[in-house]
């Protein structure tokens, strides 16, 4: 019991803090490619951005719009924050020598979980945003529903590729079933819909309609301030953590080394895998503009699930025949 | 088909071009810590010059008043006394105030000048809180009697003053060796400005 208290205290600290300089370094991703220094005054290279970010968060007044629903409206930023750090509950960083794996809790449907809390977390955002009691935020609350309903599914059938290859739904049982060649490679269309449904389940850029600040103010956190803001922040960037886990898991081959390069620990190996994912989701917000609304739709039903059922077949075709 | 096969192709090359960017060198100057280096002539704050004596070149005849097409500038001139002389004409300006909130830079007053007195110098950094500390009058104008003459109009300095911070090492048309002989102006008007907030 206190052995998990103190794994979960650890855990949270890295990925509150992962979370802070995974924010500074997009700023300064996107500053050095729009030939912008990026956030540089804070400290040696804007290193205490993030805490100068923080303080100026608390310091924000807390306010609360007279047409809200002020209950849905204090609990719509938790529901997103807690369901963005359930996921850590299971994810596995490493493993022993034995096999069982650096994690919280050993789950053996771990996938399954995975995919039930970051369901929940649209919650966050259509109740966030009907609660605000304000045209703008229903907006985006409405975009939000209907795009993580529309490309979760495809996602849910990406991984079920994986799982079919893989025989099981542990998240350690995956990362071991790699270890000779990653699922990137067999699973190459399955990585790819992976790759933009993820995107679109964080609400990022080329995505992030929620929040099209060019239409919707600030889409479902319009009203939002403060520390009320800062969770809906805090739990975007942590939900990009959380998906490029997952890619890292599912189809880069987790913590085993690429080429039996095992010059580094497999936590080494991990944590590259989750940063290059991590840049990746960057470079993407700096490179593509936004979709419009009903080519997102248009492309989630009309070309993405098609084309994940197509792999679905052809992965079960596959694993039958052999 | 064929088309969208195209739009990927255009979405790499976009990934490449962002991508490519991150390492090109970056145009930004961090002012104020360094500053951009200005061309010759630039227009910036007025100054008020002396001949090698230390009197005064101004001889109160207001023609840069009316020569100034914003209304920028005050001058009530003075008899100079024989014994006590503040320039070397029969006049001198008791008074000689310029509105900077007004003024336009555009360098008039320097070229309506009889005497080279008013001259304009790269200074342009005259920020501040009150209106009133815009009103530049004689004692911020003046070159202070012992930091020499003043900047001669034809011989505009290139550059910002040296004793105003770092200069920017960019591509420029300005020469930057010549640079601006510096007096210890910059740091008499930056004691003036002090006196002013306090």
């Amino acid at each position: 019991m206190l052995i998990v208290l103190v794994k979960s205290a650890v855990l949270l600290a890295v990925v509150v803090t992962t979370f802070a300089y995974a924010m500074l370094f997009e700023r300064k991703i996107l500053g050095w490619m729009q030939l912008r220094p990026g956030p540089n005054r804070v400290g040696p290279w804007g290193l205490l951005q993030p805490a100068a970010d923080a303080a100026k968060l608390i310091l924000k007044e807390d306010l609360t719009p007279k047409t809200a629903d002020p209950l849905i409206y204090r609990l719509a930023p938790f529901i997103s924050l807690l369901t963005a750090f359930a996921v850590y509950a299971i994810i596995p960083f490493g493993a022993n020598g034995d096999g069982s794996p650096w994690a919280i809790g050993n789950v053996n449907a771990g996938i399954l979980f995975l995919m039930a809390i970051s369901s929940i977390g649209v919650y966050g955002i259509s109740l966030g945003g009907w609660a605000s009691g304000s045209k703008f935020p229903l907006l985006g609350a409405v975009r939000g529903t209907a795009q993580m309903i529309s490309y979760e599914l495809s996602m849910s059938l990406s991984f079920v590729g994986v799982l079919m290859l893989a025989g099981t739904t542990s998240l350690t049982g995956i990362v071991n079933a790699q270890e000779r060649v990653w699922f990137l490679i067999p699973q190459a269309l399955g990585f790819i819909i992976y790759v933009i449904t993820a995107v679109a389940e964080t609400n990022r850029t080329p995505f992030d309609l929620v929040e099209a600040e060019t239409e919707l103010v600030g889409g479902f956190h319009t009203e939002y301030s403060g520390l009320r803001f800062g969770s809906f922040f805090i739990a975007e960037y942590v939900n990009m953590l959380t998906i490029s886990c997952i890619a890292t898991l599912l189809f880069l081959g987790g913590w085993n080394a690429p080429f039996g390069l095992t010059l580094l620990p497999g936590i080494g190996w991990f944590v590259l895998k989750v940063g290059a994912f991590m840049f990746f989701y960057m470079w993407l917000r700096a490179t593509l503009p936004r979709f419009r609304y009903d080519r997102l739709m248009t492309f989630g039903w009309k070309v993405l699930l098609p084309l994940a059922t197509l792999n679905l077949v052809a992965t079960a075709a596959w694993v039958a025949l052999h | 088909m064929r088309k969208h096969l195209f739009n990927v192709g255009a979405i790499l090359q976009g990934f490449g071009i962002t991508f490519k960017y991150m390492f090109v060198k970056r145009p930004t100057i961090e002012y104020p810590s360094i500053k951009k280096q200005h061309a010759p002539r630039f227009h910036g704050l007025h100054e008020l010059r002396r001949y090698a004596d230390g009197k005064e070149r101004c001889i109160g005849c207001e023609l840069c008043s009316s020569a100034c097409p914003a209304n920028a500038i005050t001058v009530i001139g003075a008899e100079n006394a024989p014994d006590a002389r503040v320039s070397p004409g029969e006049r001198h300006a008791a008074s000689y105030e310029i509105d900077e909130l007004r003024c336009i830079f555009c360098g008039l007053c320097e070229e309506a000048c009889p005497t080279d007195a008013i001259v304009l110098t790269p200074r342009f950094e005259m920020a501040d809180y009150r209106r009133g500390a815009f009103v530049y009058s004689k004692d911020r104008l003046l070159v202070p009697s012992d930091a020499g003459v003043g900047t001669p109009p034809d011989e505009r300095p290139n550059g910002i003053p040296a004793d105003l911070g770092r200069v920017a090492e960019v591509k420029s048309t300005t020469n930057v060796d010549r640079g601006y002989s510096a007096t210890h102006r910059g740091e008499v008007l930056k004691t003036e400005r002090k006196g002013l907030a306090g």
